[in-house]
This record gives structure tokens, sequence and C-alpha cells, in this order.
């Protein structure tokens, strides 16, 4: 799309266009093309030789174990993370809408969060979590009685990840389920009540369905933001372990292609990551291009 | 909004938020606690949550520990480049794309937004070789072509070209792979769609050239656009983790995020979770602070970007 009314100087057209463009071709276009030549070769960890081997490098990873057991692990890491960050956000939201007073008080004792870097909500959230010093470790096993310990047991470790992730998205949602709440039409909610619907039931079969848009917004991007910011959280808390009971996707491209300089292989891993988040994206274009329909 | 009276769920309202409130706010009042802690107070299990007097001596500890105010310092150069670099560069580009017509607009276009939602982290290796020798592409074409054997024809000399720049423990290397965003662009453009066609009419007929109007009237209306995205972008820039950990090597040049997991108590070290809360708090504080205080603008901005 153009405006009706444009100017006409073709040089400084380019010439503002030129910054952006010469960015994205060096850090986008460059590197996507060069990964893709990377994940089709098999290279010596100096990069001195390379060889073409085709599809060898993903026959490889969708052969390998410890990829399938990655690739489990992060599916089941983002839609727990998503899901907790999203219900408590729906929740907090639907309540602080529900509050008469202080609005933006409660707001502003909500939000901040979201300025925590991932990494810091770890660091946080791993001595809360400490098996001998953390206070919330000391309630799990001295109350509850759950042999808690992240160092050695994977479960307790993802479990410990997906907390520290969760918690600092939580705002996030929040600010979106606010805004969203308050763009229902009151006139809807209060039809319902004067048909006799009680407020839970409100809830359920008014602004449920009308927040639909921003549920799947937010879903799809808490599950990015599990897929790819939370590197922060595994680098510093668990570093893919205890037996790479931590270790996901985006990690492990890392961890192979850093430490272990196998550079094919970290490359295929990249360009399966790469198709996944084109995918969603495209989804979500499709999806957003025929979302407003309020039909009921 | 009040529907009717329902004065048991409106306590409850009440209850829930406040019980949400403190579980949310619980993991900052206790690493604020354990900050103010001496060490033989913070290993007691469970930690006395009556907060004690050490927080400054703490704060210093973790301060003087590792580099903590250098790579302060790295942080908040790294925040501020990526958010001026990043509005700087896609306001001009939405600007251009929206209102000037030439040959390669769509595809200018095109090019910018195929990367709507490619972050950093899913091309991690190819990057980082791309910011490692900033020539590479221009010596791969030199090698491809084999210019140098053209050259050595030519004059008959031994000739080999090898072409290096090099970003890696530098503020540009942790800046300029960053600054490339569509999203910021795509904003723009939209915004930029929004403005009445009569006020690039009357500037123009008033002889104004394209600069003067951008400057004079399409950067004025955009500071409430602007203001949302410095609040985003700062705290997306401070809190940068994989690119900072890749691009530097040395303490001195990395950022305080990163260098705050040097302060977590390993296994066979003293157990000093005081100071490395501490850390943490001091760390936070930069992006909390901004959020914060220009809140209303980064509720805005954070709730534009579903549209």
């Amino acid at each position: 799309m153009i405006k009706r009314s444009h100017f006409s100087s073709k040089g400084l057209a380019y010439l503002l266009i030129t910054p952006q463009v010469l960015v994205t071709l060096a850090f986008f276009y460059w590197p996507a093309v060069q990964g893709l030549v990377q994940s089709l070769m098999l290279s010596d960890p100096f990069g001195l030789k390379s060889q073409f081997v085709w599809f060898e490098n993903f026959q490889r990873i969708f052969t390998d174990p410890l990829y399938l057991k990655s690739i489990g692990i992060t599916l089941f890491f983002s839609l727990a993370t998503a899901f907790i960050s999203l219900a408590v956000g729906l929740f907090l939201g639907s309540m602080a809408n529900r509050a008469l007073r202080a609005k933006a008080l409660l707001r502003t004792l909500l939000i901040w969060p979201y300025a925590v870097a991932p990494a810091i909500s770890g660091i946080l959230w791993l001595f809360l979590l400490h098996p001998s010093y953390g206070v919330v470790a000391y309630f799990l096993s001295e109350v509850i009685g759950i042999d808690w310990n992240p160092v050695l047991n994977g479960n307790d470790a993802l479990f410990l990840v997906i907390i520290a992730s969760a918690w600092k998205q939580i705002s996030y949602n929040f600010v979106f389920f606010m805004a969203g709440l308050q763009a229902i039409p009151h006139s809807l909610v209060e039809a319902a009540a004067i048909d006799g619907a009680g407020p839970l039931r409100r809830f359920w079969v008014i602004t449920f369905p009308l927040l639909s848009p921003t549920i799947f917004f937010l879903t799809v991007m808490n599950i990015i933001y599990a897929f790819f910011e939370t590197f922060g959280v595994i680098h510093t808390v668990t570093q893919g372990g205890p037996g790479g009971a931590t270790n996901t996707l985006v990690y492990k491209v890392y961890q192979d292609g850093f430490i272990g300089l196998n550079l094919g292989a970290s490359a295929a891993q990249s360009l399966v990551l790469m198709v996944l988040i084109i995918t969603i994206t495209v989804l979500q274009f499709r999806y957003v291009e025929k979302k407003v329909q309020y039909t009921m | 909004m009040m529907v009717e009276r329902t004065p048991v769920l409106d306590t409850l309202t009440y209850v829930f938020l406040l019980v949400g409130i403190c579980v949310v706010g619980f993991p900052i009042f206790y690493a604020l606690t354990a900050a103010t802690l001496p060490l033989d107070k913070v290993v007691q299990v469970p930690m006395p949550l009556v907060p004690g007097d050490q927080f400054f001596v703490n704060l210093g500890a973790a301060w003087s520990e590792g580099h903590l105010g250098r790579q302060l310092v790295n942080s908040f150069i790294m925040a501020s480049g990526i958010t001026l670099g990043k509005i700087t560069v896609s306001m001009f580009g939405a600007f251009s794309i929206v209102y000037f017509n030439y040959r390669f607009r769509t595809v200018a276009f095109a090019t910018v937004f195929c990367t709507l939602m490619l972050p950093v982290e899913v091309r991690i290796l190819p990057t980082y070789e791309m910011a490692a020798n900033m020539f590479g592409p221009l010596q791969w074409l030199i090698d491809t072509l084999h210019l140098g054997a053209v050259v050595q024809w030519f004059t008959g000399n031994e000739f080999e070209v090898a072409l290096e720049w090099s970003l890696l423990n530098s503020y540009t290397g942790l800046i300029l792979p960053l600054v490339a965003s569509a999203t910021c662009t795509f904003l723009f453009r939209q915004f930029f769609l929004t403005i009445p066609e009569e006020l690039c009419e009357a500037a123009k007929l008033d002889g104004a050239s394209a600069m003067a109007f951008f400057w004079r009237i399409l950067l004025p209306l955009s500071t409430t656009n602007i203001a949302a995205l410095v609040v985003i972008e700062f705290v997306y820039g401070w809190n940068q983790y994989l690119w900072p950990l890749l691009i530097t090597t040395t303490p001195e040049m990395t950022t305080a995020v990163i260098g705050l997991k040097d302060l977590i108590p390993q296994a066979d070290d003293l157990p000093t979770w005081n100071v490395a809360m501490a850390g943490a708090l001091l760390v936070m504080a930069p992006p909390v602070l901004v959020v914060l205080l220009m809140q209303r603008w980064f509720v805005k901005g954070l709730v534009e970007r579903e549209k």
C-alpha cells in the first residue's frame, strides 16, 4: 500500500530504505543461505574440510534419540509454560477487570515482571527452589513431602525451568487480557445479566468466546517465547541437564554448534526451527486475516 | 463496571487479586530480603523473612566481584543502541515504503517483511560467522569468481585476497545484528497509513521537501508510537542473552545479564546467595524502572503489536 499523495525523489527513497535492506540482507538472508548450505555439508570441527552430503545431517538428527527426546521435552516445556502463564494471566486479568477501584495500582503491581530478563527469572527461582537453601523447596519437601532435588532429578529440573519461564510471562499475558476484556461491549454482559446469567456463566458464554482472538494470539506468542527466548533460563539454571532433561531444541543447537562444534548437525537443527517458526507465522497470519467475525 | 450487586464475589475478587499479587511478587520480595541478610542468615532453612541491614554490603560485594560495573555500562550502551538504531532504521524504512513510489518498492517491502518472525535464535551459527567476518559475502564472491587468479594472471605476481572485519567483542557487534527488525518497520508502516492524505498534500502545496515533511509533520505525529517502542525495545535490548553470549568472549565486553551467572554459588563455593540476589536486583532495576515509569506508553505499545 502507498499513499495517494507521495513524493517523487527516487534517490532519497532508495537512500532511506538502504540501511534496513542492508542489515536485513547481512544478518538474515546471508546467514539463512549459509545455514542452508551448511546443513547439507559434513565438515570437520575446525572447518577445514567439508563435503557435500545431501540430507545426511537431517537423516542423522531425526534418527538421533537425543534429538527426538529434545523435541518431546521442548513440546512439553512450551505447552506447560504457555498454559501456566496464560491461565494465571487470564485469571488475574479478569479479576482486575472486575475490580472497581484501584485498577491502575493493580496493573502497576502486576506488570513489572515483564521487564525481568528470563535469565534473571531463572536465578530467582533457582534460589527459591534450591534443594538446600530455597524456601519453596523447603515447603515442597518438608510440608508436602516431595523428595525435591532439581540438581539430580530431571523432572524436578524441568519443573524448575517451566516455573521460572512462566512466571516472567504472566504480566505479558495479563496486559493483553486486560486490554481485551476492556474492549468487550458492556451491553452484551448487561443483556446476559438481565437474562439471568450469573457471573461465571457470563464469563464462559460471552467473555471467553469474545476473547478467543486474544487467546489465540497469546498462545502463539507464548509458544514462540517458550521455544526461543527461554534460552537464558536454561543456560543459567540447568545447562540442559541433568542428563539432558531440560535440553530444549534451541539449547541443543547452541550446544552442538558452539560447544560440540558439529556444524552440519547444528545447521540442520537451525533449519528445522526456522521451518517451524515460518509455519507458525503463516498460520497466524492466515488466522488473523479472517479473525474479525463476531458471529455468535 | 458494575452489572449487579455481588458483595461476596466482589470481596473474593480482591482476595484473589491480593493473593495473585503476592504470588507474582514473592520472588522479588524474597530476593530483596535475601539481599539484605548476612551469609549466616541466608543459609538458614527456612531463611528468615525479616530484612537485615547488609543490603549495601551485599550490593558492594556483587559490584566488585566480577565486572558488574563495566557490564552495566555495556548493557546500557547495547540497549540504547538497539533502541535508537531500530527506531531510526525502521522509521526511515517505513517512510520510504509508504511515501515514495519506485520500482523496487514492493521488492524491498517483501525482503524486509519475510523476516518478521525470525528470531536470532534460529540462525545462531551463520549469523555469528557473518559477524566474525563482515566481509564474508565479499570474500565468497571473490573466491567464487577466482578474482585472485585473474589479478595474478594480469600482474604475474602471487596474489591472494583475504578480507576481514570482525565484530566480535565490539559494541557494533552487540548492537548491529539486532537492529534488523521488521516488527518496528511494520508498526510504523501501519501508523503512517492512518495519517490523513491531506497532510502530505498540504505540505507539498506549501513546497515542503520530503525530508521537511518527515521532520516537521511525521516525526511529531509519531511521538507516542516512538515512546511506546522505546520502552519495549530498551527492555528487549537489555534482556538479550544468546547474542551477547556468542559475540563477546571477555568479561569486560559482555553484558550484565550474562555476567550475573558468575555470581551464582556453585556446589563447592560459599553459598553467597545474598550477593547473587543483590546482583540480580541491581541488574533487573533499569528495565523494571523504565517499564514502571513509562507504563502508559508501554501498555499501548505492547497491545498495538496484536493488530
